[in-house]
């Protein structure tokens, strides 16, 4: 920090009076603190008021009933004892983990599959295009992917059922049956979202050194036993990366069934965040819907916490 | 295992060459499921079916969902709060990152704590506070509403700091040196070289606002406040299956800014959602 000879520039006339020194470096210690209040008031007070202060107001709204019209009132644990009786916010909650186990790790094996296919020796622009084309649907939004989907899956004149048809197959009931509703959903959100686990397998894929390849090529080792041994150990640190954050954003799922099935049919694709939206903007239970988000927030940081401490087990670090 | 080696090389050739083409034959599934129905979409929306149930080539689906639906106004919604929160993402996050990297002041540490913790928390479960604070400001039903709670930004800020961070100390020790204050230090040297950390803020910033659909639902009502994904969700409850078409088109509307962004700005857009998984 402190202004040496070797830093100026030559030629130039120096003197050098340690009192002026300090006090330069102590001005400039005030400035720097006064300027870093500055830089950081439009973050600090955004966040304390669109993201700390809420925080809070939820963790003390889960213990009131609250309608906006009426004053708050405080109903100690009912919110969470209707979580855990109401069927519909039961059935929500059994629906997510559901769609969260099946839809992660589809997306896991098809964007690792994808990631180790890509490897396979093909000039640059095939590579760069294939890439590009896996990473696509991830720049639509989501409400207009779902709306694509809604006409592909209609029953009557939708184009997959319409290819099943071709091989002897359905007409499948995509959208108005439990089964084929939720198949439906996870089906969409894979399609949108495989492309981002993709990058990072591509990323983890290429630091893993060609040698260790080579070397077991030269022992003899296939395809196959090369991916089990060698492929999948080394990539294990993404594996855990990739897992921990599709799981956060799937837990999350609202646009796709919101536009696809309304939840329906019957509850069968309702998910958590579908019903916090409807417990606060349609039924107008605040306390409650801050409630679900709660145990939504406690079971993503649960989900991450264990993902981490099961780890230690399976994740090889070279 | 060592059978391997004592097989004649052709058939270690043709062995190699079979699985080469089961690898093109999945690549070429997955290529086909994932543009498909992107093309069939566009496809689609230019043939839309005539008075006679005849698909033929036109525009009149681009013409149709114009006239029932006021596209100019959801573009302009939506481009109006794209473009005011990645500026603000951009502007905010580069001071607040500037100030984590460079600038020595008491609690910076715990401060960048606080400001990472809160990305932890789902924005669902502070929407209904945030729903209230906005009411309270008497901007609920107003873009405003969308544009101010998505202006600060804990993961924009993360990148700025570690974009300042890759630019050598050795830097503010010069223009001190040279007599310049902090802020003409940021503003000379740091600001101009964090250009590309700044690209990817606005590009992530891009493609999450204009594909948003939850907030959206949410903090709006009136459809004159709709952004694109919201007003063509609408659209397609107003119109039912029937004209798929017109809806489509819509669809392949709202896609051309995010195409032009995915054509400019892919590797920006690549490194900044993978940024917060590599570090």
């Amino acid at each position: 920090m402190s202004a040496t000879a070797s830093t100026l520039t030559p030629g130039r006339p120096v003197t050098v009076h340690p009192e002026r020194a300090t006090t330069f470096k102590d001005q400039n210690r005030r400035a720097q603190g006064r300027m870093a209040a500055w830089f950081l008031a439009p973050t600090v007070i955004g966040i304390t008021l669109f993201t700390l202060i809420p925080m809070a107001a939820s963790i003390v709204l889960a213990f009131f009933s609250w309608d906006i019209i009426s004053a708050p009132r405080f109903v100690g644990l009912r919110n969470f004892q209707t979580i855990a009786t109401n069927p519909t916010i039961r059935v929500s909650f059994l629906n997510t983990f559901g769609f969260v186990v099946v839809a992660v790790i589809l997306q896991l094996v098809v964007a690792l599959g994808l990631a180790v296919l890509l490897q396979t020796k093909m000039p640059g622009w095939l590579r760069g295009f294939l890439r590009s084309a896996f990473f696509f649907p991830l720049i639509l939004s989501a409400a207009s992917v779902s709306l694509i989907m809604s006409y592909l899956f209609n029953e009557d004149f939708g184009t997959v059922n319409k290819m099943l048809a071709l091989v002897g197959l359905g007409p499948v009931k995509w959208l108005t049956t439990a089964a084929g509703a939720m198949v439906v959903i996870v089906l969409v959100y894979v399609w949108q979202n495989f492309g981002f686990t993709f990058l990072l397998f591509i990323g983890g894929l290429s630091s893993i050194p060609t040698d260790v390849y080579e070397a077991s090529s030269i022992d003899g080792a296939s395809g196959w036993s090369q991916f089990v041994r060698i492929t999948l150990p080394l990539v294990s640190p993404t594996m855990l990366v990739a897992s921990v954050m599709a799981i956060i954003s799937a837990l999350q799922i609202f646009d796709q069934p919101y536009v696809l099935t309304r939840g329906g049919p019957g509850d069968a694709t309702r998910t958590a965040v579908m019903v916090i939206y409807q417990s606060a903007f349609t039924e107008l239970h605040f306390g409650l819907a801050a409630a679900i988000g709660l145990v939504l927030m406690v079971i993503i940081m649960l989900a991450t916490w264990a993902q981490f401490k099961l780890s230690r087990k399976f994740v090889f670090y070279m | 295992m060592s059978s391997n080696v004592d097989k004649p090389v052709a058939a270690v050739h043709h062995r190699i060459s079979a699985s080469l083409v089961g690898r093109v034959v999945v690549l070429l599934i997955a290529l086909f499921l994932t543009l498909g129905p992107v093309i069939w979409t566009l496809v689609v929306s230019l043939t839309p079916t005539d008075s006679l149930g005849q698909r033929t080539l036109s525009l009149t689906a681009f013409r149709d969902v114009f006239s029932q639906v006021d596209v100019i106004r959801l573009f302009w919604n939506s481009t109006l709060v794209t473009g005011l929160c990645a500026i603000g993402q951009m502007f905010t996050a580069a001071l607040a990152g500037y100030a984590f990297a460079r600038l020595r002041f008491r609690g910076s540490s715990l401060l960048f704590g606080i400001v990472l913790a809160t990305m932890m928390i789902p924005m669902q479960v502070t929407i209904v506070p945030v729903f209230m604070i906005i009411r309270s400001m008497g901007l609920s039903d107003t873009l405003w509403a969308l544009i101010l709670p998505a202006i600060p930004t804990a993961f924009g800020t993360f990148l700025m700091r570690q974009n300042f961070m890759g630019i050598p100390e050795s830097l503010t020790e010069a223009a001190q040196v040279d007599g310049a204050s902090p802020w003409r230090t940021f503003r000379s040297i740091y600001l101009p070289l964090s250009v590309p950390g700044l690209a990817v803020v606005g590009i992530l910033a891009f493609n999450g606002i204009w594909n948003e659909f939850f907030r959206p639902l949410i903090m709006t009502i009136s459809e004159q406040n709709f952004t694109l994904p919201l007003g063509l969700v609408s659209l397609q409850g107003r119109l039912g299956t029937g004209s798929m078409s017109t809806v489509l088109a819509g669809v392949v509307l709202s896609m051309i800014p995010a195409l032009i962004v995915f054509i400019f700005g892919q590797r920006p857009l690549r490194e900044g959602l993978t940024a917060g998984a590599v570090k």
